[in-house]
């Protein structure tokens, strides 16, 4: 595993470009653009503020910068580095911006969600979208692109409008029976649009495209609800994380639920594998690094201080008491994430923040557990192959396969807080990302990787 | 138990009645004092009466106490113990007979009360012990009692509790149900509350957004715009197209055509995933048919008609299946056909398993019922042994095979000869033995007579000298009859040197030749010298001392001498004739020794006879 230098960065702003060619960051109110293998800047744009949200149009083309405070949007282009163009939203303000996958329009939300403006960069048409809903999910494409879902509020009753993107016209329409949608989201095959409901009630709801209620699946009342939601990318499994801390999972062919997994803190399956992050002494730190490393032409090996230890079970994980008085209480499943095989689904349990369990979805069952020392910050999967990259805040990267668990010390000069990560599409390299810098971090190819992390795994 | 009984109570109650009667009869008794130490001490001993008794009649009043007697007797019913008197006027004259009937009868009468008593006494103390044991009883389990009682008390008052307790639970139940009820009608109200709420603030947010959006929007807002440099051409590189009710159209058409893609993706997946499994199914079907077919020849039979025509149905629609799954078709006969068969398949396929395990289990619980479980052990016992015996045999076999395949490697011609030979040579020599030892005593046996007839030759020899002594002694008596004194002692000498062979006693016979003749002379009557002779001989018995004793004995003294007491002698002295015969008698048979004590008698005789010459 190879690190590159650290560059400057801030506020998170770090993204691959669809194509995996560049990779875009902000520095303030500077865009860099740099090419992925030679990490040379390809181009560098100013902008006029400091830069809250970047955004690659699907082309690779374009890269929009928002700066929402002066209600801003600037675009860039990566082929024509003098084109320039400015969306100014003026006092109606600016809370989100996106492209749209078409990559030649800006969604732009105003303030206090008035409207959605969508700019086109073709032709001087706008377009406004009336009455976009206020949450946390309201808009969605599938993943060809060709439409987009908008949740909207109209007379205190959820609507969904179901737009072509090619020429943003309203496809459909229809009340939803929710009582507070807050997300939606589109199965990956782009046939069915997943609902859910405010925590205040659990309720999920399935709309066909063309509008058709499909299913609608309730697991309990008078109880905080639905926390997260998840396709798995073969569309043929919705999983549904709630606060009562467990996860459900509906099929696609009847929508109903297969199975639902707990997150005890306590495990007794021995056939579970439980890794325990544990911190190394010197001495067997020193001890460790005796050992070869795996890696021909890898540079000096950073010294990393901890280690994965199988823990034998039973295993009780350290949990968090939740402060149930207040309002988002750390409890129930706030993250989960397929692999992009399907055959992984990775969760979190708020209040067991330091664990991460991995659940076996073609068996149904629980593959193994991570417990981390500090609470888990983020986790992704490979793009490529069921690997996930885990930090939690630390110095630290980690990465499970199912061949095993390892944790990687992040080199340079003084601490790098790993906040965020993300994959670059091939699978190859990841962007560790902190307050202030960023690295890249290259992993070997599919096959050396897969042996190390084996012989990683089987050492820890 | 019975007799004891009935032999006790008339004691008792005659006791009873004999106390009562003294108690009245106090007055009248002269020693009535003394009854009354009966009455107290209610057991007098038997001592203690007769010494009552004594005390009771004195000298004085016989009469008085005989009457007194008399009465208390006749009171009991004894007869009394005055003779019948003729007259009244006659004095009454005491029946000697009646009072010692009368006495014997008290005496029984006493020993039995005494049995009677002791029997009472022990089970008196027995009742007594009985008593005490009933009581403790008694206060045992009236305290059991007790304890239980308390404990009931316990447990009711606990029972109580409890109750209470249940009730309270129940209550406190209710309540909280009710509290729950309560609490799920205050969310419900709060929530339509908070709907209504939030309706009514969302109504006032939409209508200031409304405003909002009037003013922001419609306002000529010269800051809301786009500033580019260049329109950049759209990614498909068509051109936008106007919305119209064609596009309309078209997006909907693409919009179902999308879906029904995914319609026919999902149904296409859905028909491979049925093709499998029919295809699962018609091999399944196929394996079982092959399966139950041979197996249903013989049951065909039993279950009749039913099986056979299911199974003439299964073939069938196993051909009908195949010729249709060749072409794949998934109509609904076609599948009613098929499940069906296989369900009909599968109860066939179900019921056989089911016989079959019956049978099985049916099989398994016979032989467990028989001696399965006890000889499997001893089944195990039974193995072991044999593979033991087995083991050894092997070993033996080998040993054997090994042993003749020595035999026949080393020696095949000579050995065996020599070994039959060696059987006959064993055979005669066995027989030389016998005849070996035979002549071997044979020949003890001759030795033996040759020994007894050397040993009768030996005697013979002595007889004859002896005899030839006697006639020579014989022979000299009658010569010395004829002769004078002093010839004959010299003779006599010189006979006892002729007949002791032994040189030893030559030098002796010498000695003693010339001594004996001194002492003869001057020891005549000297027994003093002889008995000193006597005592001192034990203490020096070696043969010089011996000499010289002898030297200095008189020619009494001879070898039995020592085995003659002093009082021995002193009768030989008294009569000197007659126990010197007993004493030739007595030394004629014997060995060397007896010869010489013989000589010697002989010569002490001649001594003798020489004393008593005189």
């Amino acid at each position: 595993m190879n690190f590159s230098e650290v560059f400057k960065l801030s506020g998170l702003l770090c993204k691959f470009s669809p194509d995996g060619k560049y990779l875009a960051s902000c520095v303030q109110y500077r865009l860099v653009v740099r090419d992925v293998n030679t990490l040379q800047i390809v181009q560098l744009y100013t902008c006029l503020d400091q830069i809250q949200h970047i955004e690659w149009s699907a082309d690779s083309l374009f890269i929009l910068c928002a700066m929402y405070k002066r209600g801003l949007v600037q675009v860039w282009s990566l082929e024509q580095p003098e084109w320039h163009c400015k969306i100014d939203e003026g006092s109606a303000g600016l809370v989100a911006s996106c492209w749209s996958p078409d990559g030649r329009h800006i969604l732009n939300t105003t303030e206090f969600h008035l409207r959605i403006t969508v700019w086109s960069l073709c032709t001087k048409s706008v377009s406004y979208i009336k009455y976009p809903k206020a949450c946390l999910q309201g808009t969605t494409f599938t993943r060809d692109g060709r439409y987009m879902a908008l949740a909207e509020r109209r007379d205190c009753k959820d609507y969904v409008s179901i737009f072509v993107c090619s020429d943003w016209q309203l496809l459909r329409h229809f009340d939803t029976d929710t009582q507070d949608l807050t997300g939606i989201e589109w199965a990956p095959n782009g046939c069915v649009l997943a609902v859910w409901d405010s925590c205040l009630e659990y309720k999920v709801l399935l709309y066909s495209l063309d509008g058709r209620l499909l299913s609608a699946y309730s697991a309990y009342e008078w109880s905080l609800g639905i926390k997260s939601v998840a396709w798995s990318p073969s569309s043929q499994f919705l999983a549904v994380g709630s606060y009562d801390g467990k996860v459900r999972i509906l099929n696609h062919v009847t929508w109903k639920m297969i199975t639902e997994f707990e997150h005890p803190a306590a495990i007794n399956n021995p056939k579970i594998v439980v890794y325990k992050e544990a911190e190394k002494s010197p001495q067997l730190g020193l001890g460790c690094l005796s050992f070869p490393p795996p890696r021909a032409g890898a540079g000096p090996l950073p010294t990393s201080e901890s280690k994965y230890e199988i823990a034998s079970v039973p295993v009780s994980l350290q949990t968090l008491k939740p402060v149930t008085d207040r309002a988002n209480p750390k409890i129930g499943i706030g993250m989960l994430a397929f692999s992009p095989d399907s055959y992984f689904l990775a969760t979190r349990n708020d209040n067991v923040p330091s664990a991460v369990w991995v659940w076996d979805i073609q068996k149904l069952r629980l593959f193994a557990v991570l417990e981390q020392l500090s609470p888990v910050r983020a986790f992704q999967w490979d793009p490529q192959q069921p690997r996930l990259a885990i930090c939690t805040g630390g110095s630290r990267v980690y990465l499970w396969s199912p061949a095993g668990c390892l944790s990687v010390q992040v080199p340079g000069e003084g601490d790098f807080a790993v906040l965020s990560l993300c994959w670059h599409l091939s699978g190859d390299s990841m962007a560790l990302l902190s307050k202030d810098h960023f690295c890249l971090c290259f992993l070997e190819t599919e096959a050396a990787v897969g042996t190390a992390c084996r012989q990683l795994g089987g050492h820890t | 138990m019975g007799d004891w009984m009935t032999v006790t109570d008339p004691g008792l109650s005659s006791e009873s009645k004999t106390i009562s009667q003294h108690t009245s009869e106090t007055k009248m008794s002269p020693s009535s004092l003394y009854s009354q130490q009966v009455l107290c001490s209610s057991i007098p001993l038997s001592k203690n009466v007769h010494s009552f008794f004594s005390a009771f009649c004195t000298e004085d009043n016989i009469e008085q106490s005989i009457s007194y007697l008399d009465q208390e007797l006749t009171t009991f019913g004894f007869p009394s113990l005055y003779e019948e008197s003729k007259g009244k006027e006659t004095k009454r004259e005491l029946n000697i007979v009646a009072v010692l009937n009368c006495m014997n009868e008290l005496l029984v009468l006493q020993r039995k009360n005494l049995l009677a008593q002791e029997n009472v006494e022990t089970q008196n103390l027995k009742l007594g012990s009985d008593m005490d044991h009933l009581q403790s009883c008694y206060s045992k389990l009236k305290e059991q009692l007790e304890t239980s009682r308390r404990e009931m008390i316990g447990l009711q008052e606990r029972d109580r509790q409890l109750q209470c307790k249940n009730r309270n639970l129940h209550q406190l139940l209710k309540n909280e149900k009710d509290e729950v009820q309560k609490l799920q009608n205050i969310i419900a109200s709060r929530a339509t509350q908070y709907n209504h709420d939030m309706k009514r603030k969302e109504r006032e947010y939409n209508k200031l957004k409304e405003r909002l959006h009037q003013l922001v929007m419609n306002k000529k807002d010269k800051k809301i715009a786009m500033d580019i440099l260049n329109y950049v051409g759209r990614a498909d590189g068509k051109r936008g197209s106007w919305r119209t009710g064609k596009t309309e159209a078209r997006n909907e058409d693409e919009m179902y055509k999308i879906l029904l893609n995914d319609y026919e993706y999902r149904q296409k997946q859905i028909l491979m995933e049925n093709a499998e499994l029919k295809k699962v199914l018609q091999q399944m079907k196929k394996e079982m048919i092959s399966l139950l077919s041979p197996q249903k020849k013989k049951p065909r039979e039993r279950v009749d008609d039913s099986t056979g025509t299911v199974i003439s149905d299964v073939e069938e629609d196993a051909g009908e299946l195949s010729r249709e799954s060749m072409w794949d078709l998934s109509c609904e006969t076609v599948r009613e056909q098929l499940t069906n068969s296989i369900r009909k398949q599968w109860r066939i396929l179900k019921s056989h398993v089911e016989k079959l395990d019956n049978q099985v289990s049916k099989v398994h619980l016979e032989g467990f019922n028989d001696e399965d479980v006890i000889s499997r052990q001893d089944h195990e016992q039974e193995t072991e042994k044999l593979e033991l015996e087995i083991q050894q045999c092997k070993e033996m076999i080998k040993t054997q095979q090994q042993l003749l395949q020595q035999q026949l490697a080393t020696a095949c011609d000579d050995d065996t000869t020599s070994l039959l030979r060696d059987c006959y040579l064993l055979e005669e020599k066995e027989r030389l033995k016998e005849e070996w030892s035979l002549f071997k005593e044979q020949k003890k046996n001759f030795e033996r007579e040759r020994r007894s007839f050397t040993e009768a030759a030996i005697r013979l020899g002595l007889e004859r000298k002896a005899f030839e002594e006697e006639r020579a002694s014989w022979l000299k008596q009658q010569f010395l009859n004829m002769t004078t004194f002093d010839h004959q002692n010299s003779e006599n000498v010189k006979l006892f040197s002729a007949f002791s062979g032994s040189s030893d006693q030559d030098n002796l016979t010498v000695h003693s030749r010339q001594l004996q003749k001194k002492p003869h002379s001057m020891s005549n009557g000297s027994p003093v010298c002889m008995s000193k002779l006597t005592k001192s001989l034990p203490a020096s018995p070696s043969t010089s001392d011996f000499c010289q004793t002898r030297s200095c004995v008189s020619e009494h003294s001879s070898i039995n001498v020592l085995n003659i007491t002093p009082e021995d002698i002193k009768p030989n002295q008294v009569g000197g004739e007659c126990t010197n015969q007993k004493w030739s008698v007595a030394s004629r048979p014997g060995s060397q020794e007896g010869c010489y004590s013989g000589c010697s008698l002989t010569y002490t005789n001649s001594h003798v006879e020489k004393d008593d010459l005189p």
